[in-house]
């Protein structure tokens, strides 16, 4: 079989998944509505893939850009700030403007909020972005007053769906005998969006950008002596990042129809980053299937738990009861998955589960290193530049 | 003119709780360069594990001074903490000491999820009050209300301090810290044991952090188990400010911080005409935070430059 025939049953199958997904029992529609939020998850990852992947800089405050896209949506196409501020009611944006409206939003935010840590690397870069990702959630959260915006806690709601042309995501048709519900509708949006985003991701790659990128990952004063320009890579790995997470969040929110600060806490950065590292960093099929994996898993594993939950409280005397509600949580089990699997990941496979062939190549070179003296000895002269500073390059891998 | 020295108590009260934290961030990242992410978790399961105590020894019926059982909770809690931050050394951070810079520090955040959820599989989600074995007493100092707690607080952080500091400067493990912190192969050639040095710095931070972690639950009267996340990264925000690697730094940093969030947040609603209220008093210790590394990464008492992979 080849390459394209592969390509393509893969397609038809995705296409026919929640068709078939609705209509098995046990599943239904709430399973389509995850595989939705899956689709989400993908993009989010693809997202942070480029920056953490591609140009290696630790964006912890991720999140931030997702917030971004999906209060913009919702201001625009909710009756909350028309109600307030105009007279008219909401609009509903065609397609194809507020979505790159968002994106093109976020986008700006990114290169804003990357300009000051410019300088910056790794550890300390990663708490700025941290810091960045709860800033913006504070002001989501307080920015109700004096001028009401956001609403604060409690969110916007009676987003309007998505259109396309003048159909409303949000109603049922029929179509070749086949019901498209709203969850399908959704559903099959994001699967177009997230091909286009592979598409985008895999050709950035292999791009001059994408070289870039990497190449300043690996070694920055070494990409700055080629004549790269650090700081306009830098902005553009920030920027392209922040667009998609500026999409994936104007649709959620046109999903969900409510958004609130509550979906844009540090867990669900550190969630994001969870599934780059676990899929492994850098490779685009990693990244969407650690996506898929850690945002599907914990709905099966909450299901298992909530079925198995009442009957052990029920059974088991020795431990009080409170104990064990808060020990079966589903969320906080969920949580306690994410952190072991980050640590194990890190620890026994660092590269990812299915890792882009160079970022192994690369890992695997470095754990040989310290041990081959031989070859210790005949790079010495790369020994000598990076002894002076030891923190910030390796002797390995980049050197030859 | 109370308001402005009441904000300053309660700035050098607060400052002092961050100051502790902070000591632990910069230590381990004097000697080996690592972000400990898990320090603020390590905290607030000293917090926990004492508040669980006090609760025990009371339902145990034992009648001694509060102050007296307090300690006897410390004791235990205190310990916990070093023994918790000995293994996580060990089994996180040790192996991956000479792998490329992101890994230790995407495995200290999955430790510290690991950790935060434990504790909230062991104590739950909502908050725990703290017991009060100590009658607080408001004190009046110059129209500004400060209660015993408090300034306890603040003496028992100068005395911790000033324990460090003799530790750090004047003993024989200060010595070996210090010179593994310049340089380890060097130390490692010298005779000083480095994996012992790298875990006794982890375990003085944790030991540090956990008393602080007592001390703002104490403050606060409660403590839950997302407390860790937050005052961590004001403790390291505090790090950075004084300097990150150097103690003195810390402590100073610590205490300006403390001092400046609860200046800002006192003043902030007169300052903007009521445009942003106190509810942002969290955000300073992180525009303090970007601000010191885009004008001044090497902090206040810094020599070392931000600027690193």
């Amino acid at each position: 079989m080849n390459k394209t025939m592969k390509y393509g049953l893969l397609l038809v199958l995705l296409v026919a998944l929640p068709f078939i997904v609705n209509a098995t029992p046990f599943l239904g529609p709430t399973w389509v509505r995850i595989l939705g939020y899956a689709m989400l998850y993908v993009m989010l990852a693809l997202g942070l893939n480029i920056v953490i992947g591609y140009a290696g800089l630790l964006d912890m405050g991720y999140i931030g850009f997702y917030a971004v896209g999906a209060y913009l949506y919702a201001v625009l196409s909710s009756p909350h700030l028309f109600e307030n501020a105009l007279a008219s009611g909401p609009m509903d944006w065609p397609f194809w403007v507020v979505i790159p409206l968002c994106a093109i939003v976020a986008g700006i935010f990114g290169v804003l909020l990357g300009a000051p840590t410019l300088k910056l690397r790794g550890d300390y870069l990663a708490i700025v972005t941290l810091g960045f990702g709860e800033i913006i959630r504070i002001f989501m959260n307080n920015l109700d007053r004096p001028y009401n915006l956001t609403n604060g806690p409690q969110g916007i709601n009676n987003i309007n769906p998505l259109h396309i042309g003048t159909h409303s995501l949000k109603s049922t048709w029929t179509l070749f005998g086949l019901e498209f519900t709203p969850v399908i509708n959704y559903y099959l949006v994001f699967l177009g969006i997230v091909i286009f985003v592979i598409f985008l991701s895999s050709r950035l790659e292999n791009s001059r950008i994408g070289r870039a990128w990497m190449a300043l990952r690996e070694d920055e004063i070494a990409a700055e002596a080629m004549g790269l320009n650090k700081r306009n890579i830098k902005l553009l790995a920030f920027g392209m990042g922040a667009t998609f997470g500026g999409v994936s969040g104007a649709l959620f929110s046109s999903y969900q129809g409510f958004v609130s600060p509550e979906s844009f806490v540090l867990m669900e950065s550190i969630m994001i980053l969870a599934m780059v590292v676990l899929g492994g960093m850098g490779s685009i099929s990693g990244v969407v299937i650690g996506a898929v994996i850690l945002s599907v898993m914990p709905e099966l594993f909450r299901d298992v738990v909530n079925a198995i939950q009442p009957v052990l409280v029920n059974n088991i005397t020795f431990i009080s009861e409170d104990t064990l509600r808060n020990v079966l949580d589903a969320s906080t089990l969920r949580m306690l998955v994410f952190g072991l699997a980050m640590v194990l990941v890190m620890r026994y496979r660092p590269e990812g589960l299915w890792p882009s062939a160079r970022r192994r190549q690369e890992l695997h070179d470095k754990d040989e290193e310290p041990f081959d003296s031989a070859h210790y000895v005949k790079e010495t002269s790369h020994a000598k530049i990076s002894a002076d500073e030891p923190d910030n390059r390796d002797t390995t891998g980049e050197g030859r | 003119m109370e308001i402005f020295l009441q904000q300053i108590l309660n700035g050098l009260v607060l400052g002092s709780v961050y100051a502790l934290v902070a000591l632990g961030y910069t230590m381990v990242y004097g000697i080996i360069g690592l972000i400990n992410f898990a320090h603020g978790e390590v905290v607030m399961v000293g917090a926990m594990i004492t508040i669980s105590m006090l609760t025990m020894f009371s339902a145990m019926g034992i009648q001694l001074p509060g102050v007296v059982v307090l300690l006897m909770a410390m004791m235990i809690s205190v310990p916990a903490c070093m023994i918790l931050a000995y293994f996580m050394e060990k089994v996180a951070y040790r192996p991956l000491r000479k792998a490329q810079k992101l890994a230790p520090l995407i495995t200290a955040i999955g430790i510290s999820i690991i950790l935060q959820n434990l504790a909230m599989m062991i104590w739950g989600r909502g908050f725990k009050s703290f017991p009060s074995v100590i009658d607080v007493e408001p004190i009046d100092f110059m129209g500004a209300t400060v209660t015993n707690l408090q300034i306890a607080i603040m003496i028992v952080a100068v005395l911790m301090m000033l324990g460090l500091w003799f530790l750090v400067e004047r003993t024989k493990l200060g010595k070996a810290m210090r010179a593994t912190a310049v340089n380890q192969e060097v130390a490692g050639l010298m005779g000083i044991s480095i994996n012992h040095i790298i875990s006794m710095t982890f375990v003085i931070g944790a030991g540090l952090g956990a008393i602080a972690g007592v001390m703002r639950a104490a403050n606060y009267g409660q403590a839950d188990a997302y407390m860790g996340a937050i005052l961590g990264l004001k403790a390291f925000s505090a790090a950075v400010l004084g300097g990150i690697g150097n103690i003195f730094g810390a402590m100073a940093g610590g205490i300006l911080l403390g001092v400046i969030e609860s200046l800002a947040a006192g003043y902030i609603g007169d300052l903007t005409g009521g445009f942003l209220g106190s509810h942002y008093q969290d955000i300073f210790a992180f525009i303090v935070l970007i601000l010191v590394l885009v004008f001044r990464p090497s902090g206040l008492l810094g020599e070392r430059v931000a600027e690193r992979a």
